[in-house]
């Protein structure tokens, strides 16, 4: 299992284009990406259960990988945190 | 005459019946005569054929409105391969032995008031989006069409609610505005209203005997007039004649090169003050951003933005441009634009004061977490970096070494970024004079004609008493915008004029004349100023 965390800095927060593309992303590696927000996760490829996290700009998030290749699918996610979120 | 008011999204007017649309309440069966593989198996294929529509619909909203505004119909896509969403079809369909429709209704149903009860107003506006893709499959399950909201005469249209597809399908050619009882104006479909330049207002408490009657919508003034009376409606058709012009203007001068009748061609850029310009920028075809006003991050903010938030506002920026070229200025912050966490201490002479660059050059963290913002920014696009009131070139020397370290750092942090052009605003007395040094040190200078002007007379423009005095073509000020660009075309700099005169249609020519390789002006003055490009034959001599 690998971890980290991740502040947004998107002014509408994790809104529904970039829970889209994470989705999307997400799906395409052979971990199980979960985001955490306070007591609440999401499993990253549902798009609606991400959105429903409501997870504002300025807010930290912690980003868990398991199984596959967690080593580079940390590395993937974390790009794309910085990339669009 | 009645008159009802509403929220505006767009300054424009539609005259015109109204037509009010009632939306079919479509009749399911609740409980299934099928198998629930049977029905779930109907699900899927209504699931995919609704897919596939939405990609369609993408494809058209991708030409009409561009693909900011069409990812869209992507999310819709991809919210109805969701698993939670699918679980809960499928967990209907099993438990309760209900059919697909009624078990799609349900599931949209609660998956709205999920995020209609979220604190975040954006949260809470897509439970309109989830309730659309529910009735997209519900209305394939029942082999309904998308019900005909329009007749064949143009009309505005009344409904209690349109969905970011309903917007999209509607004929345009029919459309002469729309207003809804809901929605908000930061909705998917206000940003498609405003982008398909269609009238409309949100908020209204319409009545259903409006149908049929003559109405004029007032974008400017947020209301609507049903059965408005003689002198207002022709002062209205007035006033939209004047609109419908502008807008010929615009949709015949789009596309077409800033081009003079003798085949000289410069560029007209567009200046920005904030993020959420850059669809003004596009709708009205500017060729790049040559004035990215950064300040506004810093002026909105209660404290220093940080490098993240300032590249993700930039990177956006720089995206949505999609390879044109932007120029951004480096923070102008002081004089009379102030934000309190800076603690700058009050002046004698603010405009003569600590500003700009000198900040900047005094306060390197600040400086160096823009420009490192902006590198990274780069790597997504063109990207120009434009340092403000430069007085002498040890300033352009010291800003330039302090991106080459910014640049050192992100290489070490293993961080991307694009080919940054560097330039300068000419904006004060001692940089025309030193013209000739300065371009052998950058790659472009663009001409800040308002502190020029200001500097070059000695005259405030705020002062009332001064309008006698205050010449904006005054010789002084138009010898040293000639002398700039041949200093600068010396050297291999492009030069540019971003001020308020290079809006000024009258001075075009004499611009042009002097060599001029760029425009930038504010995003409605873009295609006026192609205009009068594309009219001016400079083989021909001055005035004739």
């Amino acid at each position: 299992m690998k971890q980290f965390t991740y502040t947004i800095t998107d002014p509408v927060g994790i809104h529904a284009r970039p829970a889209g593309l994470l989705a999307k992303a997400a799906k395409a590696l052979d971990s199980t990406v979960t985001i955490t927000k306070g007591e609440k996760s999401a499993v990253a490829t549902k798009l609606m259960a991400v959105m429903g996290l409501g997870v504002k700009t300025g807010e930290t998030i912690t980003i868990t990988i398991e199984g596959g290749d967690e080593e580079a699918s940390a590395a993937t996610i974390e790009q794309f945190c910085k990339d669009n979120m | 005459m009645q008159v009802a008011t509403g929220k505006s999204i767009l300054n424009g007017i539609a005259i015109g019946p109204l037509r009010v649309y009632k939306k079919v309440e479509t009749q399911t069966a609740v409980t299934s005569t099928l198998t629930a593989g049977e029905e779930y198996a109907r699900f899927d294929a209504a699931r995919v054929k609704a897919q596939e529509q939405l990609g369609g619909l993408y494809n058209k909203a991708l030409d009409e409105v561009g693909e900011d505004n069409a990812a869209i119909f992507e999310i819709h896509q991809m919210m109805l391969d969701d698993e939670d969403y699918l679980d809960a079809v499928k967990g209907i369909i099993e438990t309760q032995g209900a059919t697909a429709e009624y078990a799609v209704s349900t599931t949209g149903e609660n998956f709205a008031a999920a995020f209609a009860a979220m604190e975040d107003e954006y949260m809470r506006a897509r439970a309109a989006d989830v309730k659309d893709i529910s009735r997209r499959v519900v209305n394939v399950l029942l082999g309904v069409g998308d019900a005909e909201m329009m007749d064949d005469k143009p009309a505005i249209l009344v409904a209690d609610d349109l969905t970011p597809s309903e917007t999209v399908q509607l004929d345009k050619s029919k459309l002469l505005g729309f207003i809804t009882r809901h929605g908000s104006s930061n909705s998917h479909t206000a940003i498609l209203a405003r982008t398909m330049n269609i009238p409309a207002l949100v908020g209204v408490d319409f009545q259903d005997d409006w149908d049929g009657k003559l109405a004029v919508l007032d974008g400017y003034n947020h209301c609507v007039y049903i059965d408005p009376a003689q002198e207002l409606l022709t002062a209205m058709e007035e006033k939209r004649a004047n609109d419908l012009k502008q807008e010929a203007l615009l949709q015949s001068l789009k596309k077409k090169p800033n081009v003079t009748l003798d085949g000289r061609e410069i560029k007209v850029y567009a200046n920005i003050g904030n993020a959420g310009d850059v669809g003004l920028v596009l709708q009205n075809d500017a060729q790049g951003i040559g004035l990215f006003r950064s300040e506004f991050i810093y002026l909105d903010s209660q404290d220093y933005p940080s490098e993240d938030q300032q590249f993700m506002l930039y990177k956006r920026v720089v995206e949505t441009m999609a390879g044109k070229k932007v120029i951004i200025r480096t923070l102008d912050i002081g004089a009379d634009k102030q934000a309190d966490y800076f603690e700058l201490d009050k002046e004698e002479n603010p405009a003569l004061g600590y500003r700009a660059i000198r900040i900047c050059l005094t306060r390197k963290e600040v400086f160096k977490t823009q420009l490192r913002a902006i590198l990274r920014a780069s790597a997504f696009g063109t990207v120009s970096i434009m340092f403000p009131m430069i007085i002498s070139v040890r300033e352009v020397r010291d800003a330039k070494e302090i991106l080459e370290e910014c640049k050192a750092e992100l290489q070490e942090r293993g961080i991307a970024y694009g080919n940054v052009e560097v330039g300068i605003m000419v904006e004060t007395p001692a940089a025309v004079m030193m013209a000739d040094e300065l371009a052998q040190e950058v790659e472009f200078f663009s001409l800040g004609t308002n502190d020029l002007t200001q500097y070059a007379l000695a005259i405030d423009r705020q002062n009332p008493k001064l309008d006698n005095f205050y010449d904006s073509h005054h010789p002084a000020v138009l010898r040293m915008i000639k002398h700039t660009i041949e200093a600068g075309h010396r050297h291999g700099c492009w030069v540019g004029i971003c001020g308020e005169l290079g809006a000024d249609q009258t001075l075009t020519e004499t611009f042009l004349r002097y060599g001029v390789d760029e425009l930038s002006v504010s995003p409605a003055s873009v295609l006026p100023l192609r205009k009068i490009i594309r009219s001016l034959d400079l083989s021909k001599e001055p005035g004739a």
